[in-house]
């Protein structure tokens, strides 16, 4: 990892790749996007590749044997390529396009886990999940009777991780946590987890759909056996994501969807799979979408995820600053030192939803909501949340510019006095 | 500016029903009594109604948490409500019920506004205790006159 501290980056010269961003919004208010952990905007390098791609080279992949389908292949491939280099993974097979991170960790929950899994087994997450890192695991609980636990979370949104004694067992098969929580960007020791994990003999699956996107990714020094994550949370077209594992893991595992490309031959008695990846890529891949996130990795790389790390924690650290001066305003999840480019927080005496529609109304996207993790609000007390999140593109005047929405939303309501809300539900 | 006016969400009329609101809090001798929520976002409504033996709503009250659209919605309703019969609450419609808030809603924030209107139409059903009540069981001809269904959710 290199270690020379490179050129700050200049979201100024970079914002000028993303049209999005010049939008206007509600008669003539500048786009404050602060949704990118829902989903980040592409720049121009990318939408390019996606047009390129249709004008240029597009026919269907690993089919025909024609001048086009060879280029098209040749793309495809070359973008797994470019995600094994991303994420330090040691074959291109190892690389599996999905659809999504949702679709990667069904499929490790499908064919895994349904091989596996028996009554009596336990699967441990934790309770800052993500609905996709949860309900694919309760499903299969449903379906083979195995077990699902939770990991607890500390009041300011850590891992309680000497929980782990007690909840990593024998019976233990797997371990699935996030890397970086979606709602609370608490950083996960992901390598402690995934050792920790190992070491009762359970496997270790982590959700990255938060880190890829904004920190260096090296999956075999962190020794995860799945990794999944999707290409629209880092500067590429949705419909496209990833699923790493280990090569005699998902050689093991039987095929996740049945039809074309996952086969070897086809008989009217049956089928044998083909050879990853396209075992388990059956029909016609997500091909476009796939050349795009292989242009976002290359404008990534451009950049640099260490120096895109370092600005995002700055500007974290400096939307705490400014925002822990908001009266009445509470931020959720640990200290800025934990954690990544998210800000979540609560107003006192607004709802969440009051939130984001009067900010919004300054022209600023925030989340509000439960962000897709029930269990977590409900651990920490509340029933929604308003969530910040940043990338690279981000200025402190944006975030100045939240703030200021914030105090207009506040003067809304404050002019007429603190409602009482005795409610018990 | 684009959010003046009688389109504004925040406008004085509907700060004043969240704020200070219409019978929030328990109904005296309540005969039908229901609640819900809108797991999305958190919103709760409990409506408390008194319907007299005419079939009328003689008081209704609400409570519950969540935000300014869901609760100040609940207030406008109780206070429409009261005096009506229950026939013509029947026939009151997802659509009467955003006219009656006024300000225009996304689709989103729809199902913040209906959300009391659901929990009002299902309280209809819902009498505190079967064997001891006043109110007329809705008739067939009632039933089938009732307004369309609340808007389906949409998922996360």
């Amino acid at each position: 990892m290199a270690s020379t501290p490179a050129l700050p980056l200049d979201p100024t010269a970079l914002r000028a790749d993303f049209p999005i961003l010049a939008t206007r919004v509600h008669g003539d208010r500048p786009l404050v996007y602060f949704d990118n952990a829902a989903t980040t905007q592409r720049p121009r390098q990318v939408i390019q590749a996606l047009v390129d791609a249709y004008e240029q080279h597009y026919a269907n992949v690993h089919r025909g044997i024609h001048w086009l389908s060879e280029q098209s292949t040749d793309l495809y491939e070359e973008a797994r390529e470019s995600v094994r280099r991303f994420i330090g993974a040691r074959q291109r097979h190892e690389v599996i396009f999905t659809t999504g991170a949702t679709a990667s960790i069904n499929l490790v929950a499908r064919t895994w886990g349904d091989q596996h899994l028996r009554r009596g087994d336990e699967i441990l997450l934790s309770e800052m999940e993500h609905h996709s890192n949860i309900v694919p695991w309760q499903q299969l609980a449903e379906r083979t009777g195995c077990t699902v636990r939770f990991l607890p979370v500390t009041d300011d949104g850590q891992l309680v991780l000497a929980a782990l004694d007690q909840l990593l067992t024998e019976r233990t098969r797997l371990v699935a946590v996030t890397a970086v929580s979606n709602v609370l960007g608490t950083v996960n020791p992901i390598r402690e987890i995934v050792a920790r994990a190992h070491a009762v003999g359970a496997l270790a699956l982590v959700d990255a759909a938060q880190s890829v996107p904004h920190a260096a990714t090296h999956v075999v020094d962190d020794d995860a056996d799945f990794v999944a994550f999707s290409g629209h949370k880092m500067l590429g077209p949705s419909g496209v994501g990833v699923l790493y594992g280990r090569e005699q893991l998902l050689d093991a595992m039987p095929p996740f969807l049945g039809g074309g490309s996952m086969i070897r031959r086809v008989t009217l008695d049956g089928f044998e799979p083909g050879e990853l990846p396209a075992k388990f890529e059956a029909g016609t891949p997500p091909i476009v979408p796939a050349l795009g996130l292989s242009a976002a990795i290359a404008y990534l790389e451009q950049i640099g995820m260490e120096r895109i790390g370092s600005y995002e924690s700055a500007l974290t650290g400096y939307a705490h600053e400014v925002l822990a001066r908001v009266d009445g305003l509470r931020l959720l999840g640990p200290p800025p030192a934990h954690k990544a480019g998210i800000v979540s927080f609560v107003i006192q005496g607004i709802h969440a939803h009051d939130v984001a529609q009067l900010v919004d109304q300054d022209g600023v996207a925030i989340r509000a909501g439960h962000h897709c993790a029930m269990p977590l609000h409900k651990r920490l007390g509340i029933a929604a949340s308003n969530r910040a999140s940043f990338y690279f593109y981000n200025t402190r005047d944006e975030v100045d510019r939240l703030c200021a929405a914030l105090q207009r939303a506040q003067r809304v309501f404050r002019r007429r006095g603190d409602r009482p809300s005795a409610f018990k539900g | 500016m684009a959010f003046d006016g009688e389109q504004e969400i925040y406008q004085e009329r509907i700060l004043d029903h969240y704020e200070e609101p219409y019978h929030r809090g328990a109904c005296p001798e309540a005969t039908h009594v229901h609640e819900d929520d809108n797991p999305l976002c958190g919103d709760v409504i409990h409506v408390e109604l008194r319907i007299n033996a005419e079939g009328r709503v003689d008081a209704a009250w609400f409570d519950g948490d969540g935000c300014c659209i869901s609760q100040a919605a609940a207030s406008m309703l109780m206070e429409k409500l009261e005096g009506m019969h229950i026939r013509d609450v029947k026939q009151f419609t997802a659509q009467d019920m955003l006219q009656l808030f006024g300000a225009r809603l996304t689709p989103n924030r729809q199902k913040c506004c209906l959300l009391s209107w659901r929990v009002a139409q299902t309280a209809l059903h819902s009498p505190v205790d079967a064997a001891g009540l006043a109110s007329a069981p809705p008739t067939s001809s009632q039933a089938t006159a009732a307004g369309p269904g609340p808007p389906s959710q949409e998922a996360s």
